[in-house]
């Protein structure tokens, strides 16, 4: 028999994890080539209820302790390697967000198995777990396989559709299940600092023009507010142009920032790397401006082109001012 | 504090990304090396506590092409020491391997313990097999957290006050026993910029500690196999407008305008 399809489902604040309803979608696929079962590990505390959403999986295991609450990698590593040496998954699917980054690895670790990350999907090849991942900020794809078993797979954001995981019915089977963990932690959660409210709202913008590393300096954002004000949107940016100062925390797409699905994204200097695209694939329409024919953003983006952004940006913003009248 | 900063090199994806004959890699003739964008980060922020808090920053890399160019930048923008380790076979085996011989090389008698704070970036773009600083720790027996934005230890608690990133732009507060591994994700303030000048000044003036590679003691765990690499399928890719800029930018309006949106 071979080991069933473990999935970390994550939750956050009280939330199950859209990734979490990915991963399942995904670790059943796995499980139908491979003959076994998908299964959910629930940990947390105080969050038993959860399970009734994770009825994708044939299987909710479900553990609470206080020392769950919040992820901390060691402590929600301990927990699952204590579970899988006791049920030898075949592989363990864990999200490789902010909240659950360095679980998987540290899991390997203590297993002594093998840790693939960046997985955008994976199969099942001679009847052994084959990872396709995402390396170079979305420029190259690789095919692996892992050296030792159970395998640990990081897997981001858009693996399957979050609806393919979902199920109307609760699980069949919940079962609740200890662990033994250590009381005194080296780590302690303290508090969450919620994010200072911008002057706008990217999440609620029709238009968003969004520049990156590409527009080269913080003087050259002005030329993306007027491209902006001409078409009734606002500025927002990839993460070095925030960490720049040059737009403030309030405008950041992706991973760390705002998820948003406005009716026009213009991605104007930016490469298109995972952790930006997971923040803005939703968009309706996405149009890329990158030098770079290679820049992983022409794969997401519907429209293209590889001029320079700041001949570009003048040009459509006086067009654009000209069509408004 | 005694802080020490691990940096990795990592193909410049600004760059073209050539494959390799054999198909399961690339080729490094081609790739043009750069220190790891949240090194970077790692490094300014070990620079800022070093300034604030006094003691020692050492920084560490495994031998990579063009790491004496960032070894030497680290020197000249205030690390005290640069070791470079000489990995040999083991650089081809991956993280875990590295991660057991950086460790030892941490533990072994370099003069780098006692340590109060190990500095790493978050997650490098080629991070195939696993992260290296959760491994570091796990190998150390210290503590680890990532997706690090503020650092401010407590020398004297023997603790750090560590925020780190949540999704949403929110951020969580944990307090850390040290000595401790971090992720550091983006540092309090934009990197430092250190002029040419300064980093030659430091080529002829300083220098850069190599380490003899340890053995280990099972030869190196080899835990995920490339079969073969490629670029995107070209499937799903962008219409993508070609002409000049003016072209463009007039077709790209036209598509606006049919979509209402101009
Ligand atoms: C845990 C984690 C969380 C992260 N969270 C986020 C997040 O929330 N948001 C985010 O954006 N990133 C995030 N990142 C970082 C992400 O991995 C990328 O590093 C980042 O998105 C790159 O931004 P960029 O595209 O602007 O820069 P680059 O990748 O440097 O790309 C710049 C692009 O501009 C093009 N260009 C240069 N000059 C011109 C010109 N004159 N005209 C046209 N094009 C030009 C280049 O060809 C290049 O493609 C996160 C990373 C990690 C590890
Ligand atoms: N070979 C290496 N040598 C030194 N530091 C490394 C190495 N690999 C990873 N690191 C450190 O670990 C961080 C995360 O990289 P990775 O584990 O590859 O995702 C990097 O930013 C470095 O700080």
């Amino acid at each position: 028999m071979p080991g069933n399809i473990w999935v970390l489902a994550e939750h956050w604040r009280g939330k199950v994890s859209e990734i979490t309803f990915e991963a399942l979608a995904l670790g059943r696929d796995v499980a139908d080539q491979l003959g076994s079962k998908v299964e959910a590990v629930l940990l947390g505390h105080g969050v038993k209820d959860l399970a009734s959403q994770l009825g994708a999986a044939a299987r909710v295991i479900s553990t609470d302790h206080e020392a769950l609450a919040e992820v901390v990698p060691e402590v929600y590593a301990e927990a699952l390697a204590q579970l899988a040496r006791r049920e030898r998954p075949a592989a363990v699917l864990t999200p490789l967000s902010n909240v659950t980054l360095g679980v998987g690895t540290l899991l390997a670790a203590k297993l002594g198995a093998s840790a693939i990350n960046f997985c955008k999907n994976v199969r099942v090849v001679d009847g052994k777990i084959e990872a396709h991942a995402v390396l170079y900020g979305g420029k190259i794809e690789t095919k692996v396989a892992a050296a030792a078993e159970p395998v640990v797979l990081g897997i981001g954001p858009g693996a399957r559709l979050a609806d393919a995981g979902r199920s109307a019915e609760p699980p069949a089977v919940v079962d609740e299940v200890t662990v033994d963990l250590p009381e005194a932690q080296p780590i302690r959660f303290k508090e969450f600092i919620e994010p200072e409210a911008g002057e706008v709202d990217v999440t609620q913008q029709d238009v968003l023009v969004a520049v990156g590393r590409g527009i080269g300096s913080r003087d050259n954002i002005a030329l993306a507010e007027e491209l902006a004000a001409a078409l009734g949107g606002v500025v927002c940016g990839s993460r070095p142009v925030i960490d720049q100062g040059w737009l403030p925390p309030s405008r950041q797409i992706g991973k760390s920032g705002m998820q948003v699905k406005p009716r026009l994204y213009l991605a104007l200097g930016i490469s298109g790397a995972p952790e930006h695209v997971e923040g803005m694939r939703g968009a309706e329409l996405i149009v890329a401006v990158n030098t770079d024919p290679a820049a992983p953003i022409f794969n997401v983006a519907h429209y293209g082109t590889t001029a320079d952004v700041l001949e570009f940006l003048p040009l459509l913003t006086e067009q654009a001012k000209a069509l408004r009248g | 504090m005694n802080l020490l900063v691990l940096l990795k090199m990592v193909p410049d994806v600004v760059e073209e990304l050539e494959i390799a004959s054999d198909g399961a890699g690339l080729d490094m003739d081609v790739a043009r090396m750069a220190l790891s964008e949240s090194d970077d980060h790692a490094l300014e922020q070990a620079l800022l506590l070093k300034e604030r808090m006094g003691g020692t920053l050492a920084v560490l890399a495994v031998d990579a092409a063009e790491v004496d160019d960032a070894l030497f930048t680290a020197l000249a923008k205030g690390a005290d020491r640069a070791l470079k380790v000489d990995a040999g076979e083991v650089a081809q085996l991956g993280t875990r391997a590295l991660a057991d011989l950086l460790s030892q090389v941490i533990a072994d008698g370099h003069n780098l313990l006692p340590v109060d704070l190990i500095l790493t970036g978050t997650q490098a773009i080629d991070d195939l097999d696993g992260l290296m600083a959760p491994l570091v720790a796990h190998q150390l027996g210290l503590p680890y957290i990532a997706i690090v934005i503020q650092v401010t230890p407590d020398p004297a608690r023997r603790v750090a006050s560590v925020v780190k990133e949540y999704p949403g732009g929110v951020r969580g507060r944990f307090e850390i026993d040290l000595p401790a591994v971090v992720g550091i994700q983006s540092a309090e303030r934009p990197p430092r910029y250190v002029p040419v000048a300064k980093v030659r000044a430091a080529m002829k003036t300083q220098r850069i500690e190599t380490v003899q590679a340890p053995t280990l003691a099972d030869g190196g765990t080899v835990l995920a196999e490339v079969k073969s690499m490629s670029k995107p399928e070209e499937t799903g890719r962008a219409e993508m407008i070609e002409g000049t800029p003016e072209a463009a930018s007039a077709r790209l309006c036209g598509i606006l305008a049919e979509r209402g949106l101009v």
